[in-house]
């Protein structure tokens, strides 16, 4: 199927698709988008299928249309529903904020701001992404902390103060109370909440030279594998009870990788969007990764890459 | 410096705040003027505003439906660039062709978004005019350059241009043929003469036998004109019919209608008589629709149907210029459009290109509709006398435009990187001016600059956002952006800054990222030493003393360390030195000294703790060689 391409007056950074109720069969038609580098940002919802009948392949022939927007501050670095109403964003002023959507999508409003969640003392810095687990939601930022809170009350529930001496890029969560950061400077660092101290409860990086890291991903089924790619374009995957290494180093792209997802009901597929201008689609064959390779080179470099769940 | 030939514009810069003094000042920048108010000629206790003021030149580039625009249009120029010098020149023509139709129909499309948003914005509706006009322009320019139609095949593609741009006519006819008796209609004949001077003569008839079908007397009558609208001869390009063929059949027909004419025959209807003089070509006839045609090159397309439908290519402007004279009259005076079109119908490219940029405030119309003519080979190359030819100059204007801009600047690379002068010296000034405010911006930047092998403009940009990191504390963000730079000097500055905190705190800080440097640590000795410093501490800590007293030694024989610091390694030597356990051995305790003596002799230091220390260490040295000569002498039994 040819992918459909709509110009709209903005640069997109995240794109997500709004999760449905598994009580439902049908395939989600609404996702959320955030620009970037605008004077104004904003965040904005767009529905598929809605004036066309999907056909019978579950393909949409119509063009995006736009539901509702809200104003950003700072560019979206990054995006996540935490439930079907509810929208995370994290900016590039140091924010984090949630967003909530009317129930028929006509309006989109900015319900809480963590204003100044990443900071140093005299400036503001970039949150560089965040994960929601319902009802916690764990950020990340330019100045190496990891804060943990919880949607519903103002205050903060727990700052990692200077975990990390480089920047944090992405963050997933492994179990409800551990997560996993990548970093600029290689490593990929589990955290326990449960824990009273401050230091990571282990650090993975690979050996030999010390590529940032941008992306992370959790096997939707196995909490013990994730998939990070990084600024040489190398995607791997990682066993993070056992070792330093990696078992798997594919070198998917010519440039940064800057999403990587595993399909969330069909885990032996993985897609990876890059700075080289390609969205590539992986299939796992018995165990061990790598195989078939689909290519659909897009005309700009894709920043960000989303899955429905279900799709064929 | 060139003259100026045309007076320049006064642009009036409207201010809510008041600029009370007359006395401006101005800088110019990369697209936006600063302006501020002077001191010059104060008197007393007046005060100037305190503001600095930024005019921006080009407003189109801030709206959002002209900015599908420029990413549309990036696409298409992109293409452009991408087609093969070696296929043959037919094949060319037609890409070409399409090319200028791809352009126009985003044109299009993007008026008619405006127009949906229309009253929203005055800017909108004024947006729309200059588009249409732009279209307008394009599409001649693509009728009498691009698609460079021979005589015959010219007519029928400036008649197809002169239908696109009128097209009310359409909505009157079909009003008039909805409504109940359309022959009653008021705008009847209107409609119909429209279509006759359009050319489009079975519309013509089709509408003709709505009246004709009422009137029984008259029907002879409108039989004949229905005969002669018919008989119309329209030159076929596909067919075998050569032109001169043509020539003859119409001049034919063009002898019937003025016998017609002559003969009287439709003095009982005068709209009749009208439309047969029309067909005629009598030219005050055709002045006196002037209400209805509209525009004077409509005029002349009409003009050439009836008189010369077989006209070529050279001698069109002849008939611009005079048709453009009849129907503005002599006091009228032509307005920009009118003067890009005739100094197209005349076949001067140069000043097509030089009015329109004169008239329109963005480059882009002329960058791109230069480039393509470029591509066309019709513009000679003469150089301009600042260097690059006319394409490039204008293409590097536009892009420079669009690199002011927050977020098109990533169109604009493109089109510096396909100006083979001056591109790649226009961009290296410009991409460091991005500002980068998050570090997602500055590795696309970077990564832009790497692709073209822009190695200094990498080292600026990492040794900024290096500098950046470094003022708030991060040093594992500082290190990685210097390892990206493979910036030596600046990784040996993060080392000392380490080295300073460790002796400031006692301990190290960010052990994460000491512990795990790997082969980045030999991006410079200060680097290297820090590693291996960190690495001795921690084989301390691991008990590991043989293997600790190693590495500290050889950090000094093998002279990684600084002088400066070389006390602080023999001070870490002093526990080892006082286990109960040898373990440096003699040859080791040899150097040690050695060490020491360098150090006492080069470093400069009376103070007394240094001179205990110095004590101290002399007397745990000697002390060690001692144990250690016994413990190598002894034999094991």
């Amino acid at each position: 199927m040819d992918p459909i391409a709509k110009y709209i007056s903005q640069k997109i950074s995240k794109t997500r698709w709004r999760p449905i109720s598994p009580a439902l069969l049908q395939q989600p038609e609404v996702f959320a988008t955030g620009s970037w580098d605008n004077e104004n940002n904003s965040v904005s919802i767009w529905s598929v299928g809605e004036h066309g009948v999907s056909n019978t392949d579950g393909e949409f022939d119509e063009e995006p249309q736009l539901l509702c927007a809200s104003q950003h501050d700072g560019d979206v670095m990054d995006l996540q529903f935490l439930d079907q109403d509810r929208l995370v964003s994290a900016s590039s002023s140091g924010a984090v904020m949630i967003f909530k959507l009317q129930p028929d999508c006509q309006a989109l409003s900015l319900a809480h701001v963590w204003e100044r969640a990443h900071r140093y003392s005299c400036d503001n810095t970039p949150c560089t992404a965040v994960v929601c687990r319902s009802p916690e939601l764990v950020s990340v930022g330019e100045d190496g902390r990891v804060t943990l809170y919880k949607a519903d009350q103002t205050e903060v529930v727990r700052v990692i103060e200077n975990a990390d001496s480089s920047t944090i890029h992405a963050v997933t969560f492994l179990r409800t109370t551990e997560v996993l950061t990548v970093n600029s400077i290689g490593q990929l660092k589990m955290w326990d909440f449960r824990q009273q101290s401050d230091s990571p409860a282990q650090i993975l990086s690979l050996t030999g030279d010390r590529v940032p890291l941008h992306c992370v991903d959790k096997h939707p089924n196995q909490q013990h594998i994730v998939a990070t790619g990084g600024q040489d374009g190398m995607l791997c995957i990682w066993d993070v009870r056992q070792g330093n290494t990696p078992f798997s180093l594919i070198e998917a792209h010519s440039a940064e990788m800057w999403e990587v997802h595993f399909h969330p009901s069909n885990p032996s597929h993985l897609f990876t969007c890059s700075e080289d201008g390609s969205l590539l689609h992986w299939e796992t064959t018995s165990g061990s990764d790598m195989s078939t390779l689909l290519q659909i080179p897009v005309a700009a470099q894709p920043d960000t890459v989303c899955q429905q769940p279900r799709c064929a | 410096m060139e003259e100026v030939d045309v007076e320049p514009s006064t642009t009036v810069i409207v201010d809510s705040a008041g600029f009370h003094r007359k006395h401006l000042g101005f800088e110019w920048g990369p697209g936006d003027l600063l302006v501020y108010e002077t001191n010059y000629k104060l008197q007393g206790n007046e005060s100037c505003s305190p503001f600095v003021h930024i005019v921006r030149r080009d407003e189109d580039i801030c709206s959002p439906i002209l900015r599908k625009l420029f990413n549309e249009s990036h696409l298409i120029f992109v293409g452009l660039q991408k087609i093969k010098e070696d296929i043959p020149s037919k094949n060319k023509k037609s890409q070409f062709v399409s090319i200028s139709k791809n352009y126009r129909s985003v044109i299009r499309a993007c008026m008619e978004e405006l127009q949906q948003n229309a009253g929203k914005r005055s800017h909108d509706t004024h947006h729309v005019s200059i588009l249409l006009a732009i279209e307008l322009i394009w599409n001649l320019c693509e009728v009498l350059f691009i698609d460079t139609a021979p005589a015959g095949s010219l007519l029928l593609h400036l008649l197809d241009w002169v239908r696109l741009h009128k097209s009310d006519v359409d909505a009157r006819a079909r009003e008039v043929l909805q409504s109940d008796s359309p022959a009653q209609h008021q705008s009847y004949w209107d409609v119909v003469i429209s279509l006759v001077l359009q050319g489009r003569t079975d519309e013509a008839r089709q509408v003709l036998s709505k009246q004709a079908s009422l009137r029984e007397e008259s029907s002879s009558v409108f039989k004949s004109m229905d005969g002669l609208l018919q008989t119309m001869p329209i030159f076929n390009p596909t067919g075998t019919q050569t032109l001169t063929e043509f020539e003859v059949k119409w001049r034919h027909w063009h002898e019937e209608c003025d016998r017609c004419l002559q003969e009287n025959t439709f003095a009982s209807n005068r709209h009749l008589e009208t439309i047969c003089k029309i067909l005629v070509g009598d030219e005050d006839t055709l002045l006196e629709q002037k209400e209805l045609l509209s525009t004077w090159y409509h005029f002349l397309v009409t003009r050439l149907l009836f008189t010369h439908p077989t006209i070529k290519p050279p001698d069109l402007h002849y008939y611009a210029q005079s048709s453009m004279n009849m129907f503005l009259g002599p006091r009228a005076s032509p307005e920009p459009l009118d003067i890009i079109l005739l100094s197209a119908f005349e076949f001067d490219l140069h000043q097509v290109i030089k009015d329109c940029s004169i008239a329109l405030n963005n480059w882009w119309f002329v960058a791109h509709l230069t480039d393509l003519l470029d591509h066309c080979k019709l513009l000679q190359s003469h150089n301009l006398h600042f260097g690059s030819n006319l394409r490039e100059f204008l293409v590097l204007e536009y892009a420079s435009g669009l690199f002011t801009h927050h977020s098109l600047w990533q169109l604009a690379v493109d089109y510096f990187d396909h100006c083979p002068e001056f591109g790649r010296v226009y961009l290296e000034l410009q991409i460091e001016r991005v500002p980068l405010d998050t570090e997602r911006k500055a590795i696309k930047v970077l990564r832009i600059c790497e692709d073209r092998q822009m190695s200094e403009q990498v080292r600026s940009i990492c040794k900024i956002m290096a500098k950046r990191a470094l003022r708030n504390n991060r040093l594992g963000s500082a290190l990685s952006w210097s390892i990206r730079a493979k910036d030596a000097a600046f990784a040996t500055l993060i080392s000392e800054r380490f080295l300073q905190d460790y002796s400031n705190k006692g301990s190290f800080t960010d052990l994460d990222l000491l512990d795990n440097l790997g082969p980045a640590m030999l991006l410079s000795d200060r680097l290297t030493f820090l590693g291996k410093y960190r690495e001795f501490h921690r084989l301390y800590g691991e008990k590991r003393f043989s293997e600790a007293a190693r590495l500290l030694l050889s950090l000094m024989t093998a002279k990684i360390a600084p002088r400066s610091l070389w006390m602080t390694l023999l001070t870490d030597a002093l526990p080892l030195l006082e286990q109960k356990e040898v373990i440096f051995s003699v040859d080791q305790t040899y150097e040690l000294m050695s060490c020491l003596e360098d150090c006492f002799s080069s470093v400069f230091q009376d103070e007394d703790i240094e001179s205990t220390k110095t004590e101290l260490l002399r007397l745990a040295l000697a002390r060690n060689l001692t144990m250690a000569i016994v413990k190598e002498g002894t034999i094991e039994t």
